[in-house]
């Protein structure tokens, strides 16, 4: 038993203590943070606006075509565009776009993180959008008729009546998308971006040893879900409580 | 009679469906008056909702006309939702806002479209609450109060809005039997105030009490239409006889 635990503490320094190895180790998970944040940033600005002109589009086409043919023609050509938008993005994997982005896109650029960030937050837009439309389609009807019975228009509809309402629906299925983006920030690595995985795999080079550095990486991410995990959580009870 | 003032003039109103294959609405005229209260009956896709919906425009008729105060709002040029704070509604599954405490249901589009100071309004709110018996739930949500109260803050939460008209789409038949009288009493109450009011329902006690004009309508137009003691104790059509017998 004591030997066992010699034999891991003399490895354990070996992998991450000997040549500062924890130090690269820390340096990509800053740099998969990084990542994670700006591209969830980027998501939720382009999710929402994709959402916003994909319900507008479905629940105005009758009304709107009558009374205001030039902003119809818009927002169809618009719809059409964000539907292009979700097909392609699902349709492909994050590191093919990710790829894409690094070696055709922004060939030229030598900033990868931004890139990455790029690319990460194209990808999550798509699925915000879908989970924000999917939130406002779940509401009540009768609410959006509710809101322009009182004499309020689309715009303060949604604004005072019903995004309020989608709020609470979508953001723990928001949330969760975040966890699984910060876990697909793993592929970062093939366009030579040092994130939490590819040091881990770096340490695996130079060790000749596989178990360590990648349980630790493994660990590390595990961690950091479980965290976020647990402040969604939170949060969805307390959302809850303000209910009743 | 004499010097009647017209509040809505709805003129050969069509709603078509499926490109003219389903008619919603088939012709339709009617007139409202200020202070009358036109309650609309008939069986079931008579297009007695239809109707009613399309008088605020929540339902966009295919053809034909209807005045508001003289404006006729099936003009794409006409701003709606003005005249949408002018026309108050009540629908059968309350639509309250379940985020919102009572108060704030009655006091959100008041404050963001009438630009009333929150004093005023909570004022106002809190007066017609007493009206309705309810004062003590203003800081409730709607998940607290049962049907026949979720109803009568719909009510009103329409009223604090000052409309010229209420429309009232069969407001009681999603209550359970012993809610629907706490609704009728506060509607008949509004009735007596002098509120102009378009009622849809399947309670034709309440039409023959409080109406000052029963319509009744079937295969989406208007088949009769009199004093409800006219068409209660003398229908003419025999439409409107089979229904009646049906009814009541």
């Amino acid at each position: 038993m004591s030997n066992g635990w010699n034999t891991f503490v003399t490895d354990f320094r070996f992998v991450f203590i000997q040549d500062d190895r924890w130090k690269s180790l820390f340096q990509g998970l800053g740099n998969t943070l990084v990542i994670t944040f700006f591209a969830v940033m980027i998501g939720i600005v382009l999710g929402a606006i994709v959402a916003t002109v994909r319900t507008t589009y479905d629940k105005n086409n009758g009304d709107m075509k009558k009374r205001n043919p030039v902003g119809f023609y818009i927002l169809s050509i618009a719809n059409v565009i964000c539907k292009l938008y979700l097909t392609v993005i699902r349709g492909t994997p994050v590191v093919v776009q990710l790829m894409i982005a690094y070696f055709i896109i922004f060939a030229t650029s030598n900033n990868s993180t931004a890139v990455a960030v790029f690319a990460f937050g194209i990808n999550s837009g798509a699925y915000v959008a879908e989970i924000i439309r999917g939130g406002i389609m779940s509401i009540d009807e009768g609410q959006f008729e509710a809101g322009r019975s009182l004499g309020f228009n689309y715009g303060q509809t949604m604004i005072y009546i019903i995004i309020p309402q989608v709020f609470k629906v979508v953001l723990p299925t928001l949330c969760n998308e975040f966890i699984v983006l910060l876990k697909e920030t793993s592929v970062a690595g093939y366009v030579g971006i040092m994130d939490l995985t590819k040091a881990g795999d770096i340490i695996r080079g130079r060790t000749f040893s596989a178990f360590l550095p990648l349980l630790g990486v493994a660990a590390i991410y595990l961690v950091m879900v479980v965290i976020l995990t647990a402040l969604v959580g939170c949060l969805e009870r307390s959302l809850r409580k303000n209910e009743r | 009679m004499s010097d009647k003032n017209v509040l809505i003039q709805v003129t050969d109103l069509k709603k078509h469906y499926n490109k003219g294959e389903i008619k919603a609405l088939d012709g339709v005229s009617l007139e409202i008056d200020q202070g009358e209260v036109v309650v609309i009956i008939g069986p079931s896709g008579s297009g007695k909702s239809t109707l009613l919906r399309s008088l605020n425009l929540l339902e966009e008729p295919t053809s034909g006309q209807i005045l508001v105060d003289g404006v006729d709002i099936t003009d794409p040029k006409v701003d709606i939702n003005v005249h949408r704070q002018k026309m108050g509604m009540v629908f059968q599954h309350f639509n309250l806002f379940p985020n919102m405490t009572v108060l704030r249901n009655m006091t959100i589009a008041p404050m963001k479209l009438l630009h009333k100071s929150k004093g005023e309004i909570e004022a106002k709110a809190m007066e017609l609450l007493r009206m309705v018996g309810l004062e003590d739930r203003a800081d409730a949500y709607p998940s607290q109060l049962s049907g026949g109260q979720k109803q009568r803050i719909a009510i009103v939460r329409a009223l604090c809005m000052e409309p010229e008209i209420l429309l009232f789409d069969e407001p009681t038949s999603a209550l359970d039997p012993e809610m629907v009288g706490e609704v009728l009493d506060v509607m008949k109450n509004l009735a007596k105030e002098g509120m102009t009011m378009a009622v849809v329902t399947h309670e034709m006690g309440f039409a023959r009490e409080v109406a000052s004009r029963v319509v009744f309508m079937d295969a989406g137009t208007i088949v009769e239409q009199n004093t409800p003691q006219e068409i209660f104790e003398h229908p003419q059509s025999e439409r409107l006889q089979n229904f009646l017998a049906k009814v009541l």
